[in-house]
């Protein structure tokens, strides 16, 4: 059996994932942490008075403290395997990530074990928002003044 | 609004599924993509507009994270020059990175891991 045939079987083994229930419960998923988001923006402008910019900063804070209470008690992640990128794109992905790369390390100690590997999966997102931000600002500044 | 922001939010949450599904890519890779396509738009002008449009439903998401960050430091270079944007541009999203980093550890140190 060469490469190609043995790829083949491979592929013809493997489960196949449901992409059209993949995709539309990543919708409906997505859709509904928008949702829960206006509404806690809305209850926050009205209840508590704040501006919408600040609503929008409550609202990452009180999702990423969502997220992560719900990964350590351990509930996230059977979720994030249902709704995929339902849950990975908005922040809470962010935050699950970050989560469960210290709840995973947390057995190798506070430093080589946490410390190193907290940014483990967040650090590409960090990393690479912060290059192509100062790329465009550069671009901006430089082009347009 | 908050028809438009499930709208919104579940598009471009069915969109990046499709795209995982579909190639080899890893949901690193499309978070990644996600926050810089934020980013980009943003410096098109597209973003705040959409933010304008959709509220929550755009601000939920990892691009916010780069629109966030190319705002503050556009807004740091245009009050004070090239120290300002250096030392703006984490401003507003610190926000997400400091309360995920205390957040996260307070919590390690209380649970344990499932497998």
């Amino acid at each position: 059996m060469n490469k190609d045939e043995y790829q083949k079987l491979v592929k013809k083994l493997s489960p196949k994932e449901p992409k059209l229930r993949n995709a539309i419960i990543a919708f409906l998923v997505g859709g509904f942490v928008g949702f829960i988001g206006e509404v806690i923006v809305n209850i926050l402008m009205e209840s508590f008075g704040l501006a919408r910019v600040d609503s929008y900063a409550w609202l990452a804070f009180i999702l990423i403290l969502f997220a992560t209470f719900m990964t350590a008690v351990g509930k996230f992640d059977n979720w994030v395997q249902k709704a995929k990128c339902g849950l990975i794109i908005p922040t809470t992905g962010f935050a699950h990530s970050v989560q469960s790369a210290a709840l995973d390390y947390k057995r190798d100690g506070l430093i080589t074990g946490i410390g190193a590997n907290v940014f483990k999966l967040a650090g590409s997102v960090i990393l690479y928002g912060i290059v192509s931000a100062f790329i465009l600002i550069v671009i901006k500044v430089v082009l347009y003044g | 609004m908050y028809l438009q922001a499930f709208i919104f939010a579940g598009i471009v949450c069915l969109i990046c599924q499709v795209v995982l599904d579909n190639t080899t890519l890893t949901p690193g890779h499309i978070t990644s993509s996600v926050t810089v396509i934020g980013a980009l738009l943003s410096f098109l002008g597209i973003y705040d507009k959409i933010v304008a449009c959709f509220g929550a439903g755009a601000t939920v998401l990892i691009a916010n994270f780069g629109h966030m960050l190319y705002s503050a430091g556009l807004a740091g270079y245009e009050e004070s020059g090239i120290l300002g944007f250096f030392s703006n541009m984490l401003c507003s999203s610190g926000i997400a990175i400091v309360s995920v980093v205390v957040f996260s550890f307070v919590f390690t140190l209380v649970f344990k891991a499932k497998d």
